[in-house]
């Protein structure tokens, strides 16, 4: 298990002005909290097989700590894919197979000795299409910390509201907490899906298209949502929509056919783009 | 030329015709059920009503007295030249002891008057079936000469009397002689137990002597209570009706063969409406008489339904978890595929076949096991070597497992991927994905197989002729001796009950009404299951609603 990630980020091409973030929410690695750039995740030379398919190919990139990074490209080009090799939601596809490293804080997550349940409490994932489970609202904030053993009515009660809070619903469903979740508005089930990730106190939140199916002042809502969480989390999101990654996003990677064309800090890819193809999908050319 | 064809072309494009055809499709399927459902009630509701009592006179002066059940015309083979054309009379004539036949037919041509006289009398009997007739004396040494409105009130207060005295005889042989000849019999196999232990040890030998002791005290109990039986049989055979037959001959009968007696031509409507719900009530609520075609058929409701549950409890843990391991563990590949086509195919596979795996494996292999292991003090007498419900059980959960397997599959396979993701994401196992947020989406599914199994299950008859089921069971599998369920004991069932009733019985014309009203409520029981099945997967289905946006 060696530990590589400050190399990594030194070789970054982007250089972070921030400074460390509070350690209490790191992992104990010492090494990470002495370097100046905080690197929570670091994939290096990734390809990714669906059976003899490959999607992504050589991909290598490093997401910072408390950021928020965005990948765009067009339909198909392995955005979602890498997003899903991060917390290895890939294993459930028969046939997938990943060659290459993937670092959170550090450790291979795709080492034989990783508890995948612990990676995925550790990096947790809201999905494209709201899916609340046809529970009570309380019951799905309370679906996650109840797995991980927590019992207590108080505990659980107080986790609840924070999450709820975190991911700015508390105010609409305090009053019906034991209603069935199916029955909240589409923007509504999708912060209350960030709200049950944000139960089991991840660090990493993924978004896969958080907002594709949802109408512009609910998109708005959950925007403005991602921009707080990063104080807390490190949000990696997916997105068609260009003009939200520019929104929302620290870093910013553009895939195009399996192959991150190129990734570095938005406002520089938005601006000056060094690869003629992002310019051409930026400036909508194409895709 | 071109024109009414393109219009028969716009027709048939429109889809007109097609929705024609679809619509009388299901009318013609809703028709077929509805045309079933009500013959089956006409011919079974039908016979609780009280049918007038017919006083016929013929040609030659003999006089017939009975319930007209039918006419037709006069067959062309049986007929002579001048007969042809005439219509001929059916009447049940009763008195089965007396003419030999239950039924008669009588040509029109020969029947000379027809009266409803309100004295004709119906007198139901624990053995022969029906009596018509008039009462002409009742009770012992009671010296009417004629039968008056007095003499009826006699008899109604002496049939009442006979049947008290005989619940009393029922209570007593049932319940304190049964419970006697239980701990009797238990007290035998105890003793049998210790002989089986064997050896010479004095704790044993005490123990012995012992169950000797009880079992001679019980033995006295006994023959007390079988004396206050004799006593009672005496009572109840003491009086007796002198009855007055259709040919003028006095027939004697005693009050303790009576079950109950009417004049439906002297009852007004209200009356006959009391004695219909009476007669039904009596029906689902007794137990058979003379070979099953009289009484009720209560032991055989109760058996059905135990049966029902009892399958229920045997096959839904197995098809779900079945159905689980294939849907969500196994590797999908040929191997899946063979078993799931065998799954289904198993489903086909003949009833009978099942009934003799049934008794092969389950009475034969495994009670036998059970019965040398468990009960060697009863040996060579079997208690779970032999059919049972709890067997039958078994076989019929063997026969519906198919049913649940795939309907729990199909549930399992609609439940979104979404689901399983966003449980898998929050750092859920599998196995937790499974119990917490699949398994109760996939209830409804579930509870469908449940709901086609038990309606395949109550319907199934010949695999339970092998494993258990019987015409006339001496006892309910559920009783007050521990350990309450029974579930070595033989039992009764509707859907036997129809065949047995309807093609064993000595008697099948007077048991047709019977058969149908076993049929109606063979239907009754299953659809009320179902009913409550469906109502469960309801409140469920709300609970469980995937989308409400």
């Amino acid at each position: 298990m060696e530990v590589r990630s400050d190399r990594m980020a030194a070789m970054s091409p982007m250089v972070s002005l921030r400074p460390p973030v509070s350690p209490s929410r790191l992992v104990p690695s010492p090494r990470t909290i002495e370097s100046p750039v905080q690197a929570k995740i670091s994939v290096r030379d990734l390809d990714f097989f669906y059976g003899h398919r490959q999607a992504l190919f050589h991909v290598g990139l490093t997401v910072r700590s408390h950021s928020v990074t965005a990948f765009i490209g067009p339909s198909g080009c392995g955005k979602s894919t890498l997003l899903r090799c991060l917390n290895r939601m890939n294993d459930l596809v028969e046939g997938a197979r990943a060659v290459g490293r993937v670092e959170l804080d550090g450790v291979d997550i795709y080492e034989a000795a990783i508890d995948v349940t612990d990676l995925r409490k550790r990096v947790g994932m809201v999905f494209q299409k709201s899916n609340p489970f046809p529970k009570s609202i309380y019951d799905n904030v309370a679906y996650g910390p109840r797995l991980h053993g927590t019992k207590d009515k108080r505990s659980l009660d107080e986790l609840v509201q924070h999450s709820l809070q975190g991911a700015g619903l508390w105010d609409e469903v305090k009053d019906r907490l034991q209603h069935s979740a199916v029955g909240l508005s589409g923007g509504q089930q999708q912060r209350l899906c960030i709200a049950r990730a944000l139960a089991v106190q991840p660090e990493v939140i993924l978004m896969d298209e958080p907002c594709s199916a949802l109408d512009p002042i609910a998109t708005g809502k959950i925007e403005e949502l991602i921009y707080r969480l990063k104080e807390t989390y490190t949000v990696v999101i997916v997105t068609h929509n260009m003009q939200q990654a520019a929104r929302v996003s620290d870093q910013c990677g553009f895939f195009l056919m399996g192959e991150l064309v190129e990734f570095g800090d938005t406002k520089t890819i938005f601006t000056t783009p060094r690869d003629k193809r992002t310019e051409d999908y930026i400036t909508g050319r194409f895709g | 030329m071109g024109k009414p064809s393109t219009r028969m072309r716009n027709v048939w494009r429109g889809g007109e015709l097609f929705v024609w055809m679809t619509a009388s499709g299901v009318a013609i399927s809703l028709l077929m059920v509805a045309g079933m459902l009500v013959l089956i009630m006409i011919n079974g509701l039908g016979q609780f009503w009280p049918r007038a009592l017919q006083q016929v006179t013929l040609n030659t002066q003999e006089t017939v007295i009975g319930q007209l059940v039918g006419e037709e015309t006069i067959p062309h083979s049986m007929t002579t030249g001048a007969q042809s054309g005439q219509r001929r009379f059916r009447y049940r004539v009763g008195n089965r002891d007396q003419f030999g036949a239950e039924y008669r037919w009588i040509n029109e041509a020969e029947i000379a008057s027809m009266t409803f006289p309100d004295d004709l009398t119906l007198v139901e009997r624990r053995e022969w079936g029906l009596a018509f007739g008039r009462i002409s004396l009742a009770g012992e040494g009671v010296a009417a000469a004629h039968a008056d409105e007095s003499t009826w009130q006699t008899v109604v207060k002496l049939v009442d009397r006979a049947n008290q005295l005989r619940q009393r005889i029922e209570h007593l042989e049932r319940e304190e002689i049964g419970s006697i000849n239980y701990r009797i019999e238990k007290a035998r196999l105890a003793r049998q137990a210790l002989v089986l232990k064997g050896g010479l040890d004095p704790a044993i030998a005490d123990a012995d002597r012992r169950l000797v002791d009880d079992i001679a005290a019980l033995e006295r109990d006994y023959l007390s209570k079988s004396e206050a039986l004799e006593q009672l049989h005496k009572e109840a055979s003491q009086d007796a009706l002198l009855f007055t037959i259709s040919t003028g001959r006095s027939v004697r009968l005693s009050l303790d063969q009576i079950v109950a007696v009417s004049r439906p031509n002297a009852m007004n409507w209200l009356e006959k409406l009391g004695a219909y719900v009476r007669n039904l009530w009596f029906f689902v609520s007794s137990e058979p008489r003379e070979a099953n075609t009289e009484g009720g058929i209560f032991p055989a409701i109760f058996g059905t339904v135990l049966m029902v549950f009892l399958m229920t409890l045997a096959v839904m843990p197995f098809g779900v978890m079945a159905a689980v391991y294939l849907r969500e563990y196994a590797k999908q590949g040929p191997l899946v595929r063979l078993v799931r086509i065998a799954v289904n195919n198993l489903a086909g596979v003949p009833s009978i076949v099942f009934g003799v795996f049934g008794l092969a494996f389950f009475v034969y292999a495994l009670g036998g096991s059970i019965d040398q292991i468990l009960f060697p003090e009863a040996l060579p007498n079997p208690t779970f070597g032999t059919g049972g419900i709890l067997w039958a059980s078994l076989t019929l959960a063997l026969l519906t497992v198919p049913v649940v397997i795939v309907a729990t599959e199909e549930g399992l396979s609609a439940v979104p991927r979404d689901f399983r993701e966003g449980s898998v994401g929050l750092g859920a196992t599998k196995f937790e994905t499974i119990r917490h947020v699949i398994l109760p989406c996939a209830l409804p599914g579930i509870l469908t197989g449940l709901i086609l199994a038990m309606a395949r299950a109550a319907g199934e008859v010949a695999p339970l002729m092998l494993t258990g089921v019987v015409k006339l069971a001496p006892a309910l599998p559920l009783d007050e001796y521990l350990p309450f369920l029974h579930l070595e004991r033989k039992f009764m069932h509707l859907g036997f009950h129809i065949y047995d009733v309807g093609f064993q019985s000595p008697n099948v014309e007077a048991a047709k009404p019977m058969v149908y009203m076993t049929t109606l409520i063979l239907i009754l029981v299953v659809v009320l299951l179902n009913l409550a099945a469906v109502m469960l997967r309801n409140r469920l289905r709300k609970r469980f609603a995937t989308s409400a946006v």
